[in-house]
């Protein structure tokens, strides 16, 4: 793998285990140019660790119909057609439910009379930054809406195929994990010794493997809970690639949006040596 | 009846141990999982004769490739870039397909079959404190709020059938289609939260997700004593945005040995953290209970 072709999703199934730490340590070790992509739309939270200098901000539109009153006939083939419940007639036009509509286009294909076009609606944020020699692109999605991989999908548009890359993963297993996870080469699954940790990590395991991924777990707050895990990983023989030791001095830094590599400058070495494997 | 759904926004704040130990604490209660991507309660609830039913939600496209003239009208056409080019058909990834029949309808060669998808299973299952609904997403699946909207109305079947007094739901983390699913029309929201700026950014966020939806909002600090100065910032910031601040409850250890027993943490111990528990379970049966 050439450094251009660096492509590094961290995922975990349950929420809360280190994603977002472990994404900024692995961004922090490499150094030289690399790209950060959050794409965690609904709980954004990389910039609180990067505090990158904001450099552009666009919104992510959906395209929702409007219906030219004048033309529609109120045939209610759009009705018909569209799969969410997002159109009705009434009045004898034609009216659009914007909240259920999933931009799919099909009712401005269907009209006979083309009477519908289709306009931008915005749902979110892609900002981009730079901080140090990590280029942070974010994806945030409007309070209230539902369409994630949209917005996942922009975010990994927007990234330079010439940059290595680190993808910050939604937590879960639903679709929204798995189009973040779909640009990436090679995952990181990070979890916890706890019975939690390790009930959703086997879920994230079988659907990395679903999707034929290479993988390896990292392992956070290594030395609280059990060893429920290490028994999973040996029995399933995955690699354990990194145990982060649980510390409160850890806990205090993350508090405050301080990076695990500044508050524990000790595994700058061990990310290196991921990275540098990796390669 | 009256139904409360545990969210937080940030993932890993303690959402679920909180709500398995007011599961223990509450009476008359019906429980539901709304985490159904990731769904944890049911380690410590241990439910037993559970009925499991298929859940069917959407559809999927599918092209035959024999009939495929590889046109590519179908790629053309998909807005979420659900097909992929082989080199002599065009085939369909499940797991981007938003089911919006649009390939479907426009194939020249009619090669597109357009099949109900399996999205999960939901299970009602009898347990130590009463009975509880909980789910499994199909991997990669689409349509967890439906499946979210679902357990929630098992539930209320549930509950209206055994005269329960609470349902409570532990939600999934988020602000997404699956925490909208969870919260809208509860009688109220407890946000449990962590003391880091994660957690305070991702808890105003669901707050405004709350109130988007004008269900009434408690907010209760896990944790606390990690970091009190952030702590006190996020109490302060919840009441400006007109939610109602509970108790904390403090960093203990036991909290995370209960799980390992699969206990809730008011059965395992009686230490700090189990005893705040027990007064912020006090202190929402009195505000929402009546």
């Amino acid at each position: 793998m050439s450094h251009s072709s660096l492509r590094i999703a961290v995922a975990s199934g349950k929420g809360g285990t280190g994603k977002t730490t472990v994404s900024v340590a692995l961004a922090e070790a490499w150094g030289d140019p690399i790209q950060l992509l959050d794409c965690d739309v609904e709980e954004p939270n990389a910039a609180l660790f990067l505090k990158p200098e904001i450099q552009s901000t666009e919104k992510v539109f959906l395209s929702l119909p409007e219906i030219d009153t004048d033309r529609c006939r109120g045939c209610g083939q759009c009705v018909k057609f569209c799969q969410f419940n997002a159109l009705a007639v009434a009045g004898g036009k034609a009216m659009v439910f914007s909240e259920l509509c999933h931009s799919c286009g099909g009712c401005a294909r269907i009209c006979p009379e083309r009477a519908i076009r289709e306009a931008p609606w915005s749902i979110g944020m892609i900002r981009k930054g730079l901080s140090g020699s990590i280029q942070w692109i974010e994806g945030c999605m409007d309070i209230g809406y539902t369409m994630a991989p949209w917005v996942i999908r922009e975010v990994l548009q927007a990234r330079d195929p010439a940059l290595p890359l680190i993808i910050d993963s939604p937590p879960g297993t639903s679709c929204a994990m798995v189009t973040a996870v779909s640009s990436a080469d090679y995952v990181l699954l990070v979890t916890e010794p706890t019975p939690f940790g390790l009930h959703d990590l086997i879920l994230a395991v079988e659907t990395i493997r679903g999707m034929n991924k290479n993988f390896a777990v990292i392992i956070n707050r290594s030395g609280s809970g059990s060893d429920c895990v290490e028994k999973y990983c040996k029995q399933e023989r995955i690699e354990i690639i990194l145990r982060i030791p649980i510390s409160r001095k850890v806990a205090e830094a993350y508090s405050v949006g301080s990076s695990l590599i500044k508050a524990e400058p000790s595994l700058l070495e061990p990310f290196r040596k991921i990275l540098a494997s990796l390669v | 009846m009256k139904e409360i759904v545990v969210i937080s926004g940030k993932g890993g704040t303690g959402k679920t141990s909180v709500t398995a130990s007011f599961a223990a604490l509450a009476k008359n209660i019906v429980m539901a999982d709304c985490d159904v991507d990731a769904a944890d309660l049911h380690l410590i609830l241990k439910p037993e004769k559970s009925h499991s039913n298929d859940f069917f939600s959407g559809h999927v496209a599918s092209i035959r490739s024999e009939n495929c003239l590889a046109c590519g009208r179908c790629a053309d056409y998909c807005r979420y870039d659900a097909i992929d080019a082989t080199d002599h058909s065009f085939v369909v990834k499940p797991s981007s397909c938003e089911g919006c029949k649009v390939c479907v309808e426009f194939c020249p060669a009619e090669a597109i079959d357009f099949n109900e998808a399996l999205c999960g299973q939901w299970m009602t299952s009898s347990m130590r404190f009463g009975e509880m609904v909980h789910a499994r997403l199909g991997i990669g699946a689409e349509n967890s709020g439906k499946l979210v909207s679902t357990v929630r109305e098992q539930a209320r079947k549930l509950g209206q059938r055994n005269s329960a007094d609470w349902i409570i739901v532990d939600g999934p983390p988020g602000t997404g289609c699956a925490v909208i699913a969870s919260i809208t029309g509860a009688d109220a929201v407890v946000i449990i939260t962590e003391p880091t700026l994660s957690g305070k950014h991702d808890m105003l966020r669901v707050l405004s997700l709350a109130a988007h939806f004008s269900v009434p909002s408690f907010v209760s600090v896990n944790k606390y004593d990690i970091n009190l100065e952030m702590t006190e910032s996020i109490e302060r910031e919840a009441v400006e945005f007109g939610a109602r601040v509970m108790g904390r409850v403090p960093y203990d250890e036991d909290v995370t040995k209960s799980q390992v027993k699969e206990l809730s943490t008011v059965e395992f111990s009686d230490g700090p953290a189990s005893q705040a528990i027990r007064r912020l379970w006090s202190e929402l049966y009195l505000k929402v209970g009546h």
